[in-house]
Parts: C-alpha cells; structure tokens; sequence
C-alpha cells in the first residue's frame, strides 16, 4: 500500500478532541469517536511507513511513560509514538520496594504532577490503578495496561487491524481464545468489538472465563473446535505459565492440545480467516510457530506496526483537547 | 463510671420498647443511672421535687443501641482510632455500648488487655464499652487463648474477628470449651482457600473490573462446617456478618433444628451492593466483600423476619494511606457508628421493617447475646437511652464525623433520623447542639 504522505494540516483535520480527558478504558468512547480515532489512525500509518516519520503535533508537549509492570512493547510503542509527533518522552520504571507498590503509586504520581507533564502513560499490576491515579493529577493520563482490568490501546489497534484485513468490524465473528479471566486485553476487546457490533465468542476452559461473562454479550465455548468454527478472527491470548501453579490448568502439553492453536483446528474457521496474538506468544503453548509465522493468515506482526499507529492517533487527540482548554 | 447525674423525666416521647413490644406514646423517670418510671401513654404525674423534664415533642425514646462488632486501634493503632474517639462517635450516634474487636496489636488473647481495655473505658467515662477476648492465641487460629480467665476479667464473646479459623479440630474443640464456660463465640464463616487474595464477589462486575473475587460458596461452605461443629458440641455460636441468600438459607435449617445460633449482618451490606465499588472506591470494600443485589434483599427480609438476629455497624477505622490505594491493595473496612442508626432507619422509612423490629436488631438482640441488662425500657434497667428525631434529614458528610479515621462508606449519602441525646447510667453523655432548648 503505497499512498502519498498525508500532510500535517490534514493530520491536524482529522484530529478531533478526545472525548475525555484520560483515556482509561475503551467504555471512554462510543462507535464514531473510535471511527475518527481508526480513520486517523490510518493516516499515521502511512506516514510511519515514510522516511521521515516525524510530525510537530505534540511540540513542547511532555509525555510521561510510567511502568510499574515491566513491558517492551507497549512501553516502545508508546515511546515511538510520542517521540514521532514531537513529544518529549521520559520514561520510568519504578520498581517496588519495601514499600508497597501502591504507595509508591501515589507518591509518584504527586511527584510527576510537580514536573508538569502533559501526558501520562501508566502501566501498573492492580485494576483501577490508572484510574486512582487520574485522580491525582492535572494532566491527561493514559491506561496502558491496569491489573486485570483494561488495555484499551491493544483493543483499538487490533480493530485497526481487523478494520484493514477485511473493510469492516461490525458483523466479523471473533473467537477469543485462552486464559480471558487474567486477561485486560480480552476484556477492552469485548467491550470495544461487541460495541462496534461484531459476533464475539469467548474460548477456554471454564478455569480460564470469568463466571457470568455471557452477560458482557459474548457465547461461551469451552471446546476449541467448536469455538472457532467459522470465525472470521481467531485471537489467542498469552497463557500466564504460573498459571499452572494454581490448578487452573493440568500442563502445557494437555493446554495445547485442547486450546492450542494449530493448522488442524485453524481448519475449521471460516476462509479468510486471520489470526491473532496481543504478544509476547508462547509458542506451542497456546499457538503453534507453524500458524503464527504464517503471514498470509497471521496478523500478529501487522497488529504491532498499527499499535504505534493507533497510539499516535491517541495522543494527537488527547493533545487537541488539551490545545482547546 | 462517677455518679448518675441528678432524676430526668422525659415527657411526650414516642416510646419504642422492643422487650415490651410497645411503640406509642409514653413518659419515662430517670434516677440513680436507672429507668425507675415508664408510663405507656399518659405523662408522668406526681415527679419528684428536683426532677430535670424534658419534654420530647414526639420525638422517639428508646434504648440506647448495642453495637457489637467495633474496631478501635487501641492498643497499637492509635492513631487510627483510640477507644476514646471511637466513646465519643459512639456517643455521637446513640451507641451507649460497644464490643470491640480483639484484633488489636498486642492482641486481647490475655485477661491483663481484657483489663487494660476495662480500665480505659472506666476513665473515658462516655459509653460502655465490653472487650471481645481472641478465641485463638494471637488470632492466629491455633491454640487456645485463655478463653475462662478472659470471661471472668470481663469479655463478652470470643472471636478471632476478620481471621476465620480454617483449622475445623481447633473449632471444634473451642466450641466444646467455650461451650462449657457458657462463653458465646462469634466466628465470620469463609473458606479461606476460596476467598484467598479477593476483594470482591465473584459474579459479572467484579469480572468487567478484573478484581480477584470470591464465590459467596465460600461463606456457604464454612458456615454448614460451623453449624455441624456447633450441633456437635451444642455450643453458643454468633455468626458474625452473614452476608447472602445461599448462606440464610443454612442458617434457616440450623435454627429450624433447635440450635442455639444466632447471627449478626452488618448496616454496610443491608445497604449497599457490589456496584456502589463504582470506580474502584475503596471505602466499598469491605469484608466479606459486598454482595449482589439479591443477596442485600434476602438480607433484609432475613432481619426483617428475625432470621438474621442482630445488625452491627462493623466499625472499622482505616486512615488515608489505608485506603488511598489501588483497590486490591487497600484495606478493607468503613466506620460506621455514628452512621448505624440513620442508615438502620431508611428501613422504617420505606416500611420495610417495623420500628420495634429495627430497634431490637439494635438494642434488646444484642444485649441479650452478651448478657447484658440493657437494651430495654424497664424499671430497673440501665438508664442506657436515647432520644431521637426519627425524620431529620441529613447528607452526611465524613469530615463532620468524630471518628479519627473517616472512611464512611455513608459519605454522601442522604439518609434520616438524628439523635438528639444520649445518656449513658443516667447521665447525658451526647447532646446534639440545637437541641439544647428541650430541656427546661
């Protein structure tokens, strides 16, 4: 896909206001704020496919990326994300010490609220720690990642995918297969594809689901096969191997063999179908190498490239709210 | 405690006497620290020369209420609640006795705390406050603390509060002993394995926040363990906050086989559901952690009905650097004692629960679970009494409450009734500020 740059004034068109100050969770949008997101998006990817890659956007802007939970990828997805429109980055990982982590949660955001940030990036182990930490601070904060809770920038980038691999989201069957009850990225993809009217099916063993999660509005299957048959999407979450520990599941190889995804059981998806993975996979744990390196059926690298995409297209509509106060 | 202060009639007062099953108009005569006159009706005539008369204009006179599930800090945690900040709110709300909580650091495992805690209560001089002695040494739920000396130094019950005891032999035998001693134990029924790291209910919204959650089956499955102990042994067993549909309905078939248990639910989950956790709102969890909404209604029809004997406030101070945490980080608990009896009122108000039922939940039930001679209106009772405006509204607000620590799950909320007074023996401990121009 070979387009002409899209020019600054254009970006700057398409960057409408976020609709709230943090972006906390994807219940933050509705169905045309993600449109404009997706649709600026897509602009920022092809200018990341340029040379130069950079845009003046968040100029004079500081962005802050907080890690309480280590993370190569989305940290260097957001990290790219800001540098490329302008921001100044700094990033941080706080480590947990005696003290405990949620002191250093709050004490540390006091602390950044002193520099003056623009943007807060957060990452942290517990449910609701951005959104405590939200209430601490005068500038927009992003959930990179809360507890069990949220990811909502993972859910917006695999819609990004899934709107480029097939044109549309709304109607797509998307079986989201594996340990969804630990899962942040399972649940901001239920609420943002059941919102954007895709069929969605939850796949796993019992252990793995959440009790009542048919009433977010998805079908159960506790059989793989039965679970992926003529799905469009086929996403694999990443088994947590401490897992194992808990007597949620048996063993690697009794997990693979019942929820694995491999070529037999990829068989009976609908034709088309594409795969996906948040990262980092275990391969031949919940996905076989085979199917994952397979480009002409794996998303999973195309899913990286529009994370930095669809968070550029984040903080470019974070910032127009900010320019507009 | 020092002197009674001198004879007080009350007149015109909306008498609520939950031993006598009245509720009607009436006068009551007040001498010595004890109730010496009660009239059902008329007012009194013929009061003694120097007698203090207060007129109630229909405003409700009842005993003062009997929490029996309080937290201080003292000893060890002062600064988030003392036994005197805790007298004072006590007083405040129209609570003239509190239980506290033996899970105090060091712990009330030994009669020398039983009557350390004795003492301080005696110089405070507010309300009556009765130390509940540890059922375990250290409440770690091993062996046996001295559970007879503690009775005889004054403890009204054992418990290990929070900390249920998952070893089902030491139960068994602690029910035996204490059972022996006529010494009434108090244990929170949860399987520990199952709610192991939660800080929720386990169902659809704690799923949408990804907070760890426990299955109410946990209360269930511990709850059947102590009511078969509790046959075995025949011992007194108070189930300490019950908190859902699946467990009353054990404690049901316990009580319809004769046995001798009773159990208490806290004002907290009688009043709020897992969604009042919102957006994380820490001063929501509590423990056991909020139920679904059908389980706050069975709850409520199981006080109404007497199933569920006795309502607690579940005071449970936590300071700031407790509670301003991620959710699964920060403690558990709210206070609650001076928010007990207006919350307790929203039930009379929407006429839920008949007034004499509400206040025996309060009053005359746990008074007699510890054997206490208070919590009726009768001649020679403890003059432990309360005068309140059952339909004052108020939006409370925690920064005017007197708790060191103001984590009030109530923080907000709008609810109605405000005591006007207080006494405590006879003397009047708590006078609500506008309302000093009653007394003439």
């Amino acid at each position: 896909m070979t387009l002409p740059a899209p020019g600054i004034e254009e970006i700057r068109a398409k960057a409408a206001p976020f609709p709230t100050r943090h972006f906390l969770s994807v219940t933050d949008l509705d169905p045309v704020d993600v449109s404009q997101l997706l649709d600026l998006a897509d602009l920022f990817v092809a200018l990341n496919r340029q040379m130069n890659k950079k845009i003046d956007l968040l100029k004079g802007r500081t962005q802050v990326n907080l890690f309480f939970e280590a993370s190569t990828r989305t940290q260097s997805s957001f990290e790219l994300a800001g540098k490329r429109l302008g921001a100044d980055v700094v990033n941080m990982s706080p480590r947990s010490s005696s003290i405990s982590k949620g002191e250093t949660l709050i004490d540390t955001a006091v602390t950044l609220n002193a520099m003056q940030p623009d943007i807060l990036i957060i990452r942290h182990a517990a449910s609701g720690a951005a959104s405590l930490l939200s209430q601490k601070v005068d500038c927009s904060v992003v959930n990179a990642g809360d507890g069990q809770h949220e990811h909502p920038s993972q859910a917006l980038l695999d819609a990004l995918s899934m709107r480029r691999a097939f044109g549309r989201i709304g109607g797509l069957t998307v079986a989201i297969c594996g340990d969804v009850l630990h899962s942040r990225v399972a649940r901001s993809n239920i609420a943002l594809l059941t919102m954007l009217g895709a069929n969605v099916r939850v796949v796993g063993p019992p252990t793995l689901i959440p009790t009542d999660v048919a009433r977010w509005g998805v079908t159960v299957f506790h059989d793989m096969k039965a679970g992926i048959a003529g799905a469009d999407v086929v996403m694999m979450l990443r088994l947590q191997l401490e897992r194992m520990q808990g007597a949620l599941v048996p063993s690697m190889r009794e997990y693979f063999r019942l929820w694995g995804l491999d070529r037999e059981k990829l068989a009976l998806a609908a034709p088309g179908v594409r795969v996906m993975h948040p990262g980092p996979m275990n391969r031949g744990v919940e996905i076989d190498s085979d199917v994952a390196d397979d480009r002409t059926v794996s998303l999973i690298q195309d899913q990286v490239e529009m994370g930095v995409a669809v968070r550029m297209a984040v903080l470019a509509s974070l910032a127009a709210r900010l320019d507009n106060r | 405690m020092t002197a009674a202060t001198g004879p007080i009639a009350f007149q015109h007062a909306r008498l609520v006497d939950p031993a006598a099953g009245y509720d009607g108009p009436g006068a009551l005569l007040v001498a010595e620290g004890l109730i010496v006159r009660v009239s059902h009706g008329a007012d009194l005539k013929d009061l003694p020369p120097g007698v203090r008369v207060i007129d109630a204009g229909g405003a409700m006179l009842c005993p003062g209420l009997i929490d029996l599930r309080v937290k201080t800090g003292e000893p060890g945690n002062e600064p988030k609640e003392t036994l005197k900040s805790a007298a004072r709110a006590a007083a405040a709300g129209g609570v003239t006795s509190i239980v506290v909580q033996p899970d105090t650091d060091p712990v009330v495992d030994d009669p020398a705390v039983v009557d350390f805690i004795l003492r301080r209560a005696r110089d405070i001089e507010l309300v009556h406050v009765y130390p509940a002695g540890a059922a375990t040494k250290g409440c770690l739920g091993q062996g046996m603390a001295e559970i007879g000396l503690m009775h005889e130094a004054g403890c009204v019950y054992i418990t290990d509060a929070d900390r249920p005891i998952v070893n089902s032999r030491v139960f068994r035998r602690l029910l035996a002993y204490a059972g022996g001693l006529g010494v009434l134990v108090a244990h929170r029924p949860a399987d520990p394995w199952l709610t192991e790291g939660a800080a929720a209910t386990e169902g659809e919204f704690a799923g949408r926040m990804g907070l760890a959650a426990e299955p109410v089956a946990a209360e269930t499955i511990m709850l059947e363990r102590d009511i078969a102990l509790a046959g075995l042994t025949g011992a007194r067993l108070m189930v300490d906050q019950i908190s859902a549909a699946a467990p009353l309905e054990s404690l049901a078939r316990a009580k319809s086989r004769g046995l001798p248990i009773i159990a208490t639910a806290s004002i907290n989950h009688l009043t709020f559901n897992e969604l009042d956790i919102g957006d994380y709102r820490t001063f929501w969890k509590l423990t056991p952690p909020l139920r679904g909404e059908d389980d706050r209604q069975a709850l409520i029809e199981a006080v109404a009905s007497g199933l569920v004997d006795i309502v607690v406030s579940a005071h449970a101070p936590a300071p700031p650097e407790e509670k301003r945490l991620p959710f699964e980080e920060a403690a558990s608990g709210a206070i609650g004692l001076e928010t007990l009896l207006p919350a307790l009122l929203t039930f009379h108000h929407e006429g839920r629960i008949p007034l004499p039922r509400l206040i025996e939940t309060v009053t005359l039930a746990p008074a007699k679970a510890i054997g206490a001679a208070a919590g009726r209106l009768a001649v020679g009772a403890p003059a432990d009494l309360i005068l309140v405006d059952l339909d004052a509204p108020r939006l409370i607000d925690a920064a005017d409450l007197l708790s060191k620590s103001k984590n009030s799950a109530f923080d907000g909320r709008r609810l109605q009734g405000r005591v006007l007074m207080t006494l405590v023996d006879g003397r009047i401990v708590f006078q609500a500020a506008r309302e000093a121009s009653l007394s003439r």
